[in-house]
């Protein structure tokens, strides 16, 4: 160091000590995501979808069995669990999007440079993300669940899907319905890492939950029922059903297969993120 | 203080930074100058780490910059102006990096009024004007009260005061010890702010000086005097410090280290008449355009400056 330091920078010597640590990296994630309005309006809607179309099918499902329609496959056999839960097929795509939006948003904004310039060692960016995003879908796949069931049993109370909080498995669904969108969340976090653009993220994570099952059908049988039960929309599926069929996966192995799905968008998401430029 | 040693970027078959070797040290304004595409943006982003050398190494106070605990406050940086999401308030862009390093909220406030942007601090970074936006990532530079600041065209956009603004903190903050490094492509903006100049072309170090030897490599204090006698005047011109050139048979010399002044009042003494008796000035801009001629990427079509330099320095 030159003179010059030393000489006329006495007030430099009582520098504060700061340092980057995980916890702090993701007290800053939290704070970032939640200064988003973005964050705010995609939540909303993604409790609107769950609760809306949840009570929606409640509701349709009375007018139907009023209506004599006892052996309609719409109806027959169907639960409270799963005719309240219906909505997640809608919100889990608000949740996946913001997902997305959390990662991706970074790259086409320009705000990456920023983040990365902070925390240059970057992989707690990408965990501490993946951490606030799932925690915080988790609640909200809670929250909605609960209520999207405990306003349905009202609707369908004395109907034959009718069920309380009582039953069996009714509170394992409806905790494994936040698990579920805690893991959609997290591979929308991960995808947007890995592709780093927002349009493609949500392609590929809109394309796998909705176009890959409709493709499946194209093939035999046989595939169908071996692999079919293994796509991340399935194996998230069978998570919050109540009831298992023979071709679809327990809860416990539906949950196992959909964090391996995770794991696998997380991977490629920090070895991309660490090894390629920014 | 930043060391680059054989730092190279390569990008397929085209490199942008070519074996670069220079030190940018504390206490001064470095200068970083060169066309547009000679590789000024790529060098800053691997000085904090956001690309990876091809090969080479660049380390900041002694270390990788990813290898530092606090890297905000060993390098504070603005890259390109837009380095911000926009739906963010400038209060919590700059309070989201700051809780990354526990740097504490009065720091934030500090640095929002530093930079003159109170009215303006909890509305959208989105809607800012470009000065503005500059100004936010001026802010975000100076939050870890770093020992070196590096930014890259900070005067891009900013109207005069702001340009006065930037000249003033830049002098200031290399004024308190720390380690000032600008990139621009305009050198008359350099002239008046760095001391040190770091020049490089199409990835490569043309020139590492301070801004009077660069003047004075470019023949700045050259005197052509045309004579009936230029070898007479040669031999009475002569002397230490004084370098004479001339061909043979050509009654033109061009005489470095003497005013024009002295020249003249030397030859009348002698009685050798002048025919032609004049300083080439070259300006900093000149020296520049000469160093960078040959690594320009982009030649525009009117290159009549160009060809005029070309003239009035051969």
């Amino acid at each position: 160091m030159s003179t010059t330091t030393v000489a006329e920078a006495p007030a430099r010597a009582e520098r504060p000590a700061y340092k980057v640590t995980t916890t702090r990296v993701v007290r800053a994630e939290w704070a970032k995501f939640w200064s988003l309005r973005s964050s705010w309006i995609t939540l909303g809607v993604a409790l609107v979808f769950v609760l809306a179309f949840g009570l929606i099918r409640d509701w349709r499902y009375t007018v139907m069995m009023n209506a004599g329609h006892v052996h309609d496959p719409e109806v027959l056999g169907a639960n409270a669990v799963g005719l309240s839960l219906f909505g997640l097929n809608f919100g889990q795509l608000a949740v996946g999007v913001l997902g997305v939006l959390v990662t991706a948003g970074e790259y086409s904004t320009g705000m990456i440079r920023s983040t990365l310039a902070a925390v240059p060692r970057r992989l707690p960016v990408l965990w501490s993300k993946a951490l606030i995003f799932g925690v915080v879908a988790f609640l909200l796949g809670v929250v909605a669940a609960f209520t999207a069931f405990g306003i349905g049993t009202g609707i369908l109370s004395g109907s034959k899907a009718a069920l309380g909080f009582g039953d069996a498995g009714v509170l394992r669904a409806l905790i494994m319905a936040g698990a579920y969108l805690a893991l959609i969340g997290v591979c929308g976090v991960a995808l947007g890492s890995l592709l780093r653009s927002v349009a493609g993220g949500i392609a590929v994570l809109l394309g796998t939950l909705l176009l890959v099952p409709g493709l499946m059908e194209l093939f035999p049988t046989s595939w169908q029922n071996n692999v079919s039960q293994y796509l991340p929309d399935h194996a998230g599926d069978s998570m919050y059903a109540l009831h298992q069929d023979v071709h679809t996966l327990s809860a416990t192995a539906g949950l196992l297969v959909l964090a391996g799905w995770t794991a696998v968008a997380l991977a490629g998401a920090a070895y991309r993120l660490k090894r390629s430029d920014a | 203080m930043i060391v680059a040693q054989q730092l190279t970027k390569r990008y397929g078959e085209k490199t942008a930074v070519d074996r670069l070797d220079f030190t940018v040290r504390p206490g001064t304004v470095t200068g970083f100058l060169g066309p547009n595409g000679a590789g000024k943006s790529t060098t800053m982003r691997m000085i904090v780490g956001l690309d990876a050398p091809s090969s080479g190494s660049v380390t900041v106070n002694g270390r990788r910059y990813a290898e530092h605990g606090a890297p905000l406050q060993e390098v504070g940086a603005l890259l390109e102006a837009k380095s911000i999401h926009p739906g963010r308030s400038a209060f919590n862009h700059l309070n989201s990096l700051a809780l990354t390093h526990g740097i504490p909220r009065r720091r934030v406030e500090e640095v929002i009024e530093l930079t003159g942007l109170q009215s303006v601090a909890r509305r959208r970074a989105g809607a800012f004007s470009l000065g503005m936006g500059q100004r936010l990532g001026i802010a975000a530079a100076l939050l870890g009260d770093p020992a070196t600041v590096m930014l890259d065209e900070p005067v891009n956009g900013l109207d005069p005061e702001g340009v006065l603004w930037i000249r003033n903190l830049l002098t200031g903050l290399a004024a308190e010890g720390r380690t000032v490094f600008v990139s621009s492509h305009l050198m008359s903006e350099m002239a008046l702010t760095a001391d040190h100049l770091i020049v490089v072309g199409r990835g490569r170090l043309l020139a590492d000086t301070t801004v009077k030897d660069l003047i004075r490599q470019s023949g700045g204090d050259t005197v052509k005097v045309a004579s009936s006698d230029p070898a007479r005047l040669r031999e009475l011109l002569a002397g230490p410090g004084v370098e004479i050139t001339g061909r043979s048979g050509s009654e033109e010399l061009e005489v470095t280290g003497l005013a024009a002044r002295t020249i003249g009042l030397k030859a009348a003494e002698h009685s050798i008449a002048l025919f032609e008796l004049s300083t080439k000035g070259v300006s900093l801009e000149q020296a520049f355009m000469e160093l960078t001629r040959d690594d320009v990427e982009y030649h525009g079509s009117t290159t009549v400056p160009t060809a005029e330099l070309a003239g009035s320095a051969a």
